[in-house]
């Protein structure tokens, strides 16, 4: 484990002022967001603008002041981010919920259910923040969090709650609320993950044979891997949700390669996806014709199922251009799903290839936080939890953005904070939560050890270290 | 664990710039391409719904964008429709045509000329508005030309284009029958389709503008680019004595033609402006044959033949003078007949090229790009293009055109107190149709102030009432009293 902070006795400073003055920027974006939809749509600035604004402040001010309580030497940068994301979201969802009561759609409420939504994944921000002083507590929960994460997955084929929306069997529905319980099985799992890998990382790292300078994991070790395996493709075939499927493959291999620090483990994972690519493109006919929308999305345009979708989102974006349209001078209702796995598209055609820049360098950011929070920090688990963390929020961002944008085959995933879903805003607000309970533990000053003066132990075998 | 997760950053970062380089690509360099596919829906609803500029004629808007109450914000309206719309064209969910599309970045706010206008709407968040365009019809000249088309009698078609002859000015451009672009612009887009269709299988083609967008066979009207070619061969002038007589013999052929009314044009041998006052065949068949088919095709595309020179309209047919006609070809090209076509703006450009002492002008239609705020943006420069005669040859020509007005086969065109050098035209056509009836003029002729082209195509008029000028005179005549006295 590293302890290069403490030995070369550089301590970190907490910085909360300068995650307040961020937290201030990060506002303006939100709460000016906001007004230029009601200006640019309206014509008017929106009347609830006070109420509006005066609702996201208290939620930002009181994630901060938790921080600045409860985790004073937290990553200040991640909270600034991860606000102004989701201020810029409500906004975008307030300019699509204007549209479509114009247009007489029956769901126009989007952004008032994902502030609901928003203040309830800033609680439990608070909430994980307050209760878990320490992440490696979960360590204990390695098990627990596991199964957990696996029956969250299978949840939604138990009858009566399971339920089955365009054609992805990924919700459930309790109480007149629809859930996505795989956003919450993600983080179970990267904690399953973290607390199963960092004990058994010596045995998957050092046996194993070479072959072509490259050390290949031993037979009996694959099993875990061959597990998670199973489980991806059951998610893309049973599910069929492709984007998750490969999420959380990805996510696997990369913990797994960072706790074993073996290449090995890369080549296996990515000869076992790449056959699982090939079966799901050779059995799976949507995977098939996602592949093909891909590669020629105009031949497929006014095919049914076709390509409109992905087409009109990269009309848009391309009419969008560097500075875009405008609140309310383009078409994304246009797209199906703008609301959500296509919110991107929205943010380019309106906002250009400046705003859909900036996101990315965010995300990019909030990703660089994290496998910086991973570099610094004292324990494996805590290494682990951190990677995984960050690679969930890179995978997601890549796939889903990647898919929009044409770089990639189109998957359905949302984009962290800015689509519209409950289940993937808490998720992601307990995913930044820990992140910041990690890089409180790793910033902060390592304890100073001093000897305690106990006679009655044996002061041959056991040091009494107390912490200060 | 470091290690690793240095590569995972690494990877990530790639992952990354993927995504920034794609996004660049897609908003930035495939922006064009999107934005020209025909399926994208957004570039033409944001067309269709923006505050469409002006067109205008004089102070009058002939066409502007009025608030309308449905989601396309603004509707299309034409003041004048019938009259303008061979000039204004359509501007229709589907499609424009004419000025409304060779001026459609202007017109929709577009154009780079437009740029600080859009920058300005941008920085007030209002939406962008069109810039306007001032055509250089005059409003007298196209509302003679219209009412003259308007008079003929029965069914006709035709078409008649008025040129300023010292700058190439279009002061007039109508066309019959023709359409209600109102129709187009409706937000009914089914009814739109349904009149396209409509239309389109018209047998009369309304849709076509015949001033630019039909060639026929110039008939008498280009004996004037054959006695342009004799006096510029050195060989003539107006009162070098040609062959005249009742009938003329093809080369290698046994056919003879004969004068239009069978007589013998006053003689054996008569004056070149005889021969062009009475509009001799026999002359200018002969003559043709003896400049040949390089002197015959040189001359006419030095006025313009075998290529378009307007550039405001879209739709121009090329004038065409091949170059591969044989002996009894190029003969009979003399009189305007066997392959040779010409537009009504071909017409008129040659009577402006005489009128303006040789120098062809190139036609224009827009005379000024405005901002929305009337400011003018741009101003259309008028440009020759050819010196297709000399001088002399020019005023030897206005003289010989000025005497078939006063004393020949023009004489519907004589305006008083005035000189007015004209030409008629009566060209065959097929089976049972009547003949072509044409008529190029321009005055007043000692300083040319218009130069017309008539083309009436077909009317219920019998044959015999076409010639001389009859129908097509005395529409040029009150298109140039328009331009004269305004």
């Amino acid at each position: 484990m590293s302890q290069t902070g403490s030995l070369m006795g550089f301590v970190h400073r907490r910085r909360r002022g300068a995650e307040l003055f961020l937290l201030v920027l990060a506002l303006m974006v939100g709460i000016g967001a906001y007004a230029a939809v009601g200006l640019g749509v309206e014509g008017v600035v929106p009347a609830d603008l006070v109420g509006y604004g005066g609702w996201l402040t208290a939620l930002i001010v009181g994630a901060h002041v938790t921080v600045r309580l409860v985790a004073p030497y937290a990553d200040p940068v991640l909270l600034p981010l991860v606000a102004a994301l989701n201020g810029l979201g409500l906004a975008v969802l307030r300019r699509l919920d204007l549209t479509y009561e114009a247009n007489g759609l029956d769901q126009h409420t989007f952004a008032r259910q994902q502030l609901i939504w928003m203040t309830l994944g800033v609680v439990l921000f608070i909430a994980a923040l307050v209760l878990l002083r320490d992440h490696r507590v979960l360590q204990r929960f390695t098990y627990t969090a596991g199964l957990t994460g696996i029956l969250l997955l299978i949840l939604p084929f138990l009858p009566f709650i399971g339920r089955e929306i365009n054609g992805a069997r990924i919700w459930i529905n309790v109480a007149g609320f629809s859930f996505q319980p795989g956003e919450v099985a993600k983080v179970m799992l990267v904690i399953a993950f973290a607390g199963y890998l960092v004990l058994h990382r010596d045995a998957l790292a050092l046996a194993g044979r070479r072959v072509v300078f490259v050390d290949l994991p031993r037979g009996r070790d694959l099993g875990p891997i061959m597990a998670m395996f199973g489980v991806s493709m059951m998610i893309l075939v049973l599910q069929n949700d492709l984007g998750s499927s490969l999420l959380f493959f990805g996510l696997f291999l990369v913990m797994l390669y960072v706790a074993t620090e073996r290449p090995g483990w890369l080549v296996v994972g990515g000869l076992l996806f790449g056959a699982g690519a090939l079966a799901a493109y050779t059995f799976v006919g949507n995977v098939q014709n996602r592949f093909n929308f891909w590669l020629r999305p105009m031949d497929y345009y006014d095919q049914s199922p076709g390509s409109f979708q992905l087409v009109e989102a990269l009309f848009g974006q391309g009419w969008g251009g560097l500075i875009g349209r405008g609140f309310g001078n383009g078409f994304p209702e246009r797209v199906p799903f703008a609301y959500s796995d296509f919110i991107v598209s929205t943010i380019g055609e309106e906002l250009g290839l400046t705003a859909v820049m900036a996101i990315i360098l965010c995300y990019g950011l909030i990703v660089e936080r994290a496998l910086r929070i991973a570099l610094i920090s004292r324990d494996g688990f805590g290494k682990l939890l951190a990677v995984g963390l960050g690679a969930i929020v890179a995978l997601q961002v890549f796939v889903v953005i990647g898919g929009v944008t044409g770089l990639i085959p189109l998957t359905g995933l949302t984009t962290p904070f800015l689509s519209y879903g409950g289940s993937s805003l808490v998720a992601n607000w307990v995913v930044v939560a820990l992140l910041l309970r990690v890089s409180d533990q790793a910033r902060r000053p390592a304890p100073r050890l001093e000897p305690v003066d106990d006679s009655g132990a044996d002061s041959e075998s056991t040091q009494v270290v107390k912490l200060k | 664990m470091n290690k690793p997760i240095r590569v995972v950053s690494v990877f990530c970062l790639v992952l990354f710039m993927a995504l920034l380089v794609n996004s660049t690509y897609l908003m930035y360099v495939r922006a064009d391409s999107l934005s020209d596919d025909p399926r994208n829906r957004r570039i033409i609803t944001a067309t269709f719904s923006r505050e469409r500029g002006a067109i205008l004629v004089g102070k009058e808007a002939i066409a502007r964008s009025v608030p309308s109450d449905d989601q396309y914000k603004f509707q299309r309206t034409y003041s004048q429709p019938f009259k303008y719309a061979p000039v204004t064209g359509y501007f229709s969910w589907f499609s424009q045509t004419g000025v409304e599309r060779s001026q459609n970045e202007v017109l929709a706010g577009d154009d780079s000329r437009l740029f600080v206008t859009r920058l300005v709407d941008l920085l007030s968040n209002s939406d962008p508005k069109g810039g306007n365009v001032l055509l250089t019809i005059d409003a007298a000249a196209q509302d003679a030309a219209w009412a003259g088309l308007e008079a003929l009698p029965g069914d006709a078609q035709g078409a008649v284009v008025a040129l300023e002859p010292t700058t190439g000015r279009v002061l007039a451009m109508a066309s019959t029958p023709t359409f209600d672009p109102n129709n187009f612009a409706s937000h009914d887009f089914g009814a739109v389709a349904d009149l396209d269709e409509q239309l389109n299988n018209d047998p009369r083609e309304p849709l076509i503008n015949r001033a630019i967008g039909t060639t026929l066979p110039p008939g008498s009207t280009f004996k004037l680019v054959t006695a342009a070619a004799a006096i510029e061969s050195g060989n003539y002038d107006a009162e070098s004595m040609v062959p005249g007589g009742f009938r003329y013999q093809l080369p290698q052929s046994t056919t003879t033609i004969g004068n239009y009314d069978d007589g013998n044009c006053g003689g054996r041998r008569i004056t070149m402006t005889q021969a062009l006052q009475v509009s001799c065949n026999v002359t200018f068949l002969s003559l043709a044959n003896e400049l040949g088919t390089e002197a015959m095709a040189d001359q006419a595309e030095a006025f313009g033949f075998n290529s378009t020179s307007l550039e405001d309209l879209p739709g121009q047919a090329t004038s065409l003078y091949p170059r591969d006609m044989d002996a009894p070809q190029t003969a009979m090209s003399g009189i305007g007949q066997s392959s040779v076509t010409a537009t009504p703006l071909q017409m008129a450009m040659v009577a402006a090229a005489i009128a303006n002492g040789g120098d062809v002008m190139r036609p224009y239609v827009v005379e000024e790009v405005r901002a929305p705020n009337l400011s003018v943006l741009d101003r259309t420069d008028p440009q020759s293009i050819s010196k297709a005669i000399s001088s002399s040859t020019a005023d030897e020509l206005t003289e010989m055109m000025v005497a078939t007005v006063a004393d020949g086969t023009a004489s519907p065109a004589q305006i008083p107190g005035m000189d007015v050098a004209g030409k008629t035209g009566t060209a065959e056509s097929t089976g049972d149709r009547p003949p072509y009836a044409w008529f190029v003029s321009f005055a007043p002729a000692d300083d040319p102030q218009v130069a017309v082209a008539v083309l009436v195509q077909s009317s219920d008029t019998s044959p015999d009432e076409i010639g001389g000028g009859r129908l097509g005179g005395p529409i040029a005549k009150s298109v140039m009293e328009a331009v004269i006295n305004r």
